[in-house]
């Protein structure tokens, strides 16, 4: 029987509780090697592919298209040629009679964000993992903590995860200040000091990487390796229409376009997806907080600060992802790899490569971390 | 995450936001501040259903008791507004509003188009309307088409604890008079809210859910029927879009009439009785504009022409519910 692996619906975000089946992208019979992708599911914020975790024959296909089911249920079998008919439907038997559904109260115990004050200014997290060994996320421009749903918990498997909402972002503070990197960068470290986290990994997608990269340049004994994904700050070219355009827009119709730049698969852009974003974008003080970050970090549709410098300087080890398809910030932006940086580009992804290339993400982000 | 409360803890907390940023929003209604059973200054009851319960003491000076005289003090808070404030008042029932039609149609909604422009109404008027609570048929009746039909006059009609407070933020900082509707069994419904302060802008319509097959635009309390109905006839195949105007005036033509190109297909769910409703409205709307389009007539899934019955057994046949849209859309899938 131990040649029998349940592929069952995941948990994609503290808000998932079913999730629907888009379609099988593997048929009943096919040979799976580990980290294929065998069946795309879609939570209410965003479509992906559930990876075999062992390699196999695809036995049973329990769920269809459509199907909605909750987060643990069974989506289907993998199993061995030489393992019979009668054992897997017995497992098959076995997983639906014994599976219960999380309930209400069970997802209330789970790890929950976080809001405490610094200096007066709010500031969300969400911790997950346990250990010394600290990780810090932080997201991009217009971002907050679910940019790393996919993420958080695989790298919290072995690690303390802290991800955050930066000010003008998610449910912290919406004052930026004088909105420059360095007082962005200021925030991070009075959130290291705050939680006690002497030093750290850090993780930054886009705007979030150059606030690393500059944490790395500014306080370098803080700062244990970079991940730097599809960051800012490694050069001057910048998706200047999707920034003003994303600054300004208000509606789900001017939205939504702009929102499928983000991604190589627009079908990624759920309605939920831009629904949460207009909901964010209409909080007070947001739309004055992205005016003062583009402003003073994206003007003229060009990047104001290059920390190239600092990458090279940094004598630790970097980890550059990218994904091939970017719109905002061009792939090619990527340093060379060699010596301590790590280079890989993940062709036909796009901007948010960590969300739509996850498993692959993670995969790389957990090698390099170790 | 935002944390869950109910559709009245959401007017109350946008109400509470408001007053604290804006001196000049003052809130004003039958029982407000005292009435009946509560222990007077004390424990200000908050208005019958207790919606504004917490306020008194918060804003002293700023939350006001009225006569029981709808005409009265609805003419009082069009003149507050016209004078600098922003009063929120709160008409009980809109079963009651006929008493001030002069006050509302006549005067706050004409002003800016008799003074030039000039002149500004920044008054809202809070209401309970809908059936379901056993109150009759001069408690439970579904008025806002009346008010939509009124130009100068804003509508806005929350279907969840989100849009409540988004929508009434932004219905204070307007500066025309707006009819905010309330659907009274809707008090109750929890839902995610932001702590923040935060507007929903009026003429844009919510996509709630996204289909193919049929279009079905529901307002207020019939938004959730329509997605009880939707999750159903998904196990069957059909995939309906399900639209929520939020708000009648100004109404969001385009996103009904893009839903119907892509659908073909209209369903317009209503609590009102059918003539001259928003039902017919839209479905107006679509036969002029879409005609194109459609592959089926459309269907109406409204409250029969008669007054809210006070039987219980009667009520629960009047108010349109998930299996009256269900089968709506099966026949009009079945059509050709």
């Amino acid at each position: 029987m131990s040649q029998i692996h349940t592929l069952t619906m995941p948990k994609w975000g503290l808000s998932m509780s079913e999730g629907k089946v888009n379609g099988w992208l593997k048929e009943l019979g096919d040979g799976i090697s580990v980290g294929d992708e065998v069946v795309e599911v879609e939570s209410e914020k965003i479509a992906g592919a559930v990876e075999a975790p062992v390699a196999g024959i695809l036995r049973r296909q329990v769920v269809s298209e459509d199907d909605i089911i909750p987060v643990g249920a069974l989506l289907g079998v993998i199993a061995d040629e030489e393992v019979s008919d009668a054992d897997i439907d017995a497992k098959v038997e076995d997983f639906l009679a014994n599976f219960v559904p999380p309930s209400e109260d069970q997802e209330e115990g789970g790890p929950a964000p976080v809001k405490i004050e610094i200096e007066g200014q709010r500031l969300r997290y969400l911790k997950r993992g346990e250990g010394g060994n600290q990780v810090l996320l932080i997201h991009g421009f217009g971002g907050d903590l679910n940019n790393w749903l996919f993420n958080h918990e695989a790298l919290a498997a072995k690690r303390e995860v802290f991800a955050l909402d930066l000010p003008g972002h998610g449910e912290s503070v919406k004052a930026v200040g004088d909105g420059s990197l360095d007082t962005l960068t200021d925030r991070v470290i009075g959130f290291m000091d705050t939680l006690g986290i002497e030093s750290a990994h850090l993780v930054g997608h886009s705007m979030g990487g150059a606030i690393c990269l500059n944490l790395a340049k500014r306080a370098p004994s803080r700062v244990k390796s970079l991940v730097l994904v599809a960051s800012a700050g490694l050069g001057q070219d910048i998706n200047g229409d999707y920034i003003g355009g994303f600054v300004e827009s208000q509606d789900r119709r001017s939205l939504k376009p702009l929102l499928s730049e983000l991604f190589a698969d627009t079908n990624l852009v759920t309605r939920q997806l831009v629904e949460d974003m207009l909901k964010y974008k209409r909080l007070e003080g947001v739309t004055d907080a992205l005016r003062t970050l583009a402003g003073k970090l994206f003007p003229e549709g060009r990047q104001a600060v290059t920390l190239r410098p600092a990458l090279d300087a940094f004598g630790k080890p970097i980890l550059v992802i990218w994904g091939g398809a970017d719109q905002i910030i061009p792939a090619s932006h990527a340093p060379t790899p060699g010596g301590r940086v790590q280079v890989g580009v993940l062709n036909g992804k796009g901007h948010m490569v960590q969300m739509e290339a996850a498993n692959e993400v993670n995969r790389l982000i957990d090698d390099f971390l170790g | 995450m935002a944390r869950k409360i109910t559709y009245q803890q959401a007017i109350n907390e946008a109400l509470d936001q408001e007053m604290a940023r804006d001196p000049s929003v003052i809130v004003m209604g039958e029982d407000n501040a005292g009435g009946e059973g509560s222990p007077g200054e004390m424990d200000a009851w908050g208005g019958v259903l207790g919606v504004t319960k917490g306020l008194y003491h918060k804003h002293p000076g700023r939350v006001l008791d009225t006569p029981i005289s709808e005409s009265g003090f609805i003419g009082a808070a069009i003149g507050a507004a016209c004078n600098g404030l922003r009063p929120v008042a709160e008409l009980m029932f809109v079963d009651f509003m006929g008493v001030c039609f002069d006050q509302i149609f006549n005067q706050a909604a004409k002003f800016k188009y008799m003074f030039g422009g000039k002149a500004e109404t920044p008054v809202v008027i809070r209401t309970m309307y809908g059936a379901g609570f056993r109150a009759a048929a001069q408690h439970s009746q579904c008025l806002y088409s009346l008010f939509t039909h009124i130009p100068g006059l804003k509508v806005a009609i929350p279907s969840n604890p989100y849009d409540a407070k988004g929508l009434l933020i932004q219905s204070i900082r307007d500066n025309d008079p707006v009819i905010f509707m309330e659907h009274k069994v809707l008090y109750t419904m929890e839902g995610d809210v932001p702590e923040e302060s935060y507007s929903v802008p009026f003429g844009e319509a919510a996509v709630v859910r996204e289909g193919d097959d049929v279009t079905i635009v529901a307002l207020g309390r019939m938004v959730s029927f329509a997605q009880d109905a939707a999750q159903a006839l998904q196990k069957n195949g059909i995939h309906c879009e399900i639209i929520d105007p939020r708000t009648t005036s100004p109404l969001d033509e385009d996103t009904i009439l893009e839903s119907v190109e892509k659908t073909g297909r209209l369903v317009v769910v209503d609590e009102s009785n059918p003539r001259c409703s928003m039902a017919s409205d839209i479905a107006g709307l679509v036969a002029q504009k879409a005609f194109g389009a459609l592959k089926a007539p459309i269907e109406q899934v409204t409250a029969p022409h008669v007054p809210p019955p006070f039987s219980d057994a009667l009520e629960d046949l009047y108010i349109p519910n998930a299996a009256k849209i269900e089968s709506a859309v099966s026949k009009i899938r079945e059509y050709g």
